[in-house]
């Protein structure tokens, strides 16, 4: 589902991700690990088609993220370790997120309800005013709303008290199996229950690549 | 609704809510309510009364505070969204880089024009109420020159934040540009000239090449189509065109500009690493 060869970034001098090869598959949920620098954040960007490669090449479902970004982000969803300050309301956001993915707003409204967030009291609010958990809150109802066969998490749970994240872990329970999921996360205990291969990366390159 | 209508629609919506707009939109009608109280339309100070007195003055000003009001107001639509990582999160939705850029131009223009427009709208509006007759030419032709030099510097704002990695840095070389074409409208003409270095043909091409002169020169000459008040530099440029055919291209040319800068500016947004 996704190939990854020989993946290389470099920025000026500074190497961030070196050679590496990976291949996840549908039905795979990867812990990605690593000291702050390690290159995890790197290859999620060119997964997402953010960066061009300076060396070696990502696939999605056959497709090079750069060329065909709007047929891979249909598949993908993601959430950002830190919510950006995005001055819409949240009712503009979920409107964007809607039109331009066929997301059903009510999904939406749905799995924040079920994060404990309620649209309809903050509807109007802008986006960056609320707190950092309220926030996460929204960014995880849209990811699991979008019903994406690729998610993407970069430590979704940072801003979320003990309680929301068991309604996240609950919530990714229970969704489909058959999906790829990839957490970024500094907590493998965290996820540990919900995954099924660990990798850890350092100075860009993966150092372990565990499957079990 | 396709994507880039409606990334222009959010981003108009977002622009509206914020300070700077406030402050854009006052700053435009208070200058027209200010030039009502001072009583400028009753001046008949070189002939000019009424509201083609409101209009020229209206003008003047704009010449010099639109451009940096749209630089410093859009040149960190993208990189401002790169650096906050609002561009990260946005764009990892099936939108493509080409609905985007076009959208936030979209947006954007709608936001600078509009105030400017509806500023000297209201200005005409009250002269009618007033009992003033309005010159609907000036008028027209003056939307025209404000809606070309809207996007000529949107283009070239767009183009600064696209190359650019920070919001500061593309604040900073908006501030140089600004200074170098409002330069380049007298002062730095003039030095150039005095040096003789120069064929005066040549540095009138400088200066008409110069989007901020060329909207000045083009505003002067609905007044004075002889542009007698321009002394003998009139005669280069009355030589070369005729006056509707110099309005014309005071129109087209700052229009191309933009369009030129925000297309590169697209390229440079698709060619380089979007966060």
């Amino acid at each position: 589902m996704i190939e990854i060869e020989n993946l290389s970034k470099t920025f000026g001098t500074t190497v961030s991700l070196d050679q590496v090869s990976l291949t996840f598959h549908q039905g795979d949920a990867i812990a990605l690990m690593g000291a702050n620098g390690a290159g995890k954040t790197t290859l999620i960007r060119l997964i997402l088609g953010y960066y061009h490669p300076s060396g070696g090449r990502v696939r999605v479902g056959g497709y090079d993220p750069i060329v065909e970004r709007v047929k891979i982000l249909k598949q993908i969803s993601f959430v950002p370790q830190l919510p950006p300050p995005i001055k819409l309301s949240l009712g503009e956001l979920m409107a964007y997120v809607c039109k331009s993915s066929g997301v059903d707003a009510a999904l939406i409204e749905h799995y924040a309800h079920e994060m404990k967030l309620h649209i309809a009291l903050n509807r109007n609010k802008s986006f960056f005013k609320l707190s950092g958990g309220m926030k996460q809150k929204l960014l995880i109802a849209i990811s699991l709303a979008k019903r994406s066969r690729i998610m993407i998490f970069d430590e979704p749970t940072a801003n979320l008290d003990p309680k929301a994240r068991d309604d996240f872990y609950r919530l990714l329970n229970e969704s489909e199996t058959q999906k790829l999921s990839l957490f970024v996360t500094h907590r493998i205990e965290e996820v540990e229950a919900i995954v099924n291969r660990k990798i850890y990366m350092d100075l860009g390159k993966v150092v372990s690549d565990e499957i079990y | 609704m396709n994507n880039l209508l409606l990334i222009a629609y959010l981003d108009l919506k977002e622009s509206i809510r914020a300070n700077w707009f406030m402050v854009y939109a006052v700053v435009f009608g208070g200058l027209i309510a200010l030039f009502f109280i001072a009583g400028i339309t009753e001046s008949q100070v070189m002939g000019f009364s009424g509201l083609s007195r409101l209009l020229l003055m209206y003008i003047q000003v704009t010449i010099v505070i639109l451009p940096i009001f749209i630089l410093i107001t859009t040149v960190r639509s993208i990189s401002g969204d790169r650096d906050s990582h609002i561009l990260e999160y946005m764009l990892s939705f099936p939108i493509s880089l080409k609905q985007y850029y076009w959208g936030k131009v979209l947006g954007r223009f709608v936001t600078v024009f509009l105030p400017v427009f509806m500023a000297m709208l209201m200005g005409i509006l009250y002269g009618v109420v007033k009992g003033a007759s309005v010159p609907w030419g000036i008028f027209f032709l003056y939307t025209g020159l404000l809606l070309s030099m809207s996007l000529a510097f949107l283009g070239i704002a767009f183009f600064i934040s696209s190359i650019v990695k920070s919001s500061e840095m593309a604040l900073g070389i908006a501030f140089f540009v600004w200074i170098v074409l409002l330069a380049f409208i007298d002062i730095a003409l003039i030095s150039l000239m005095l040096q003789n270095r120069m064929s005066e043909g040549l540095i009138i091409t400088i200066a008409l090449l110069n989007p901020m002169e060329i909207f000045r020169v083009a505003a002067i000459s609905l007044f004075d189509p002889e542009l007698t008040v321009m002394g003998p530099v009139a005669f280069y440029i009355l030589d070369l065109f005729s006056q509707g055919v110099f309005v014309l291209l005071c129109i087209l040319y700052p229009i191309v500009v933009g369009m030129v800068f925000a297309t590169m500016g697209y390229r440079v947004f698709c060619k380089k690493d979007l966060v």
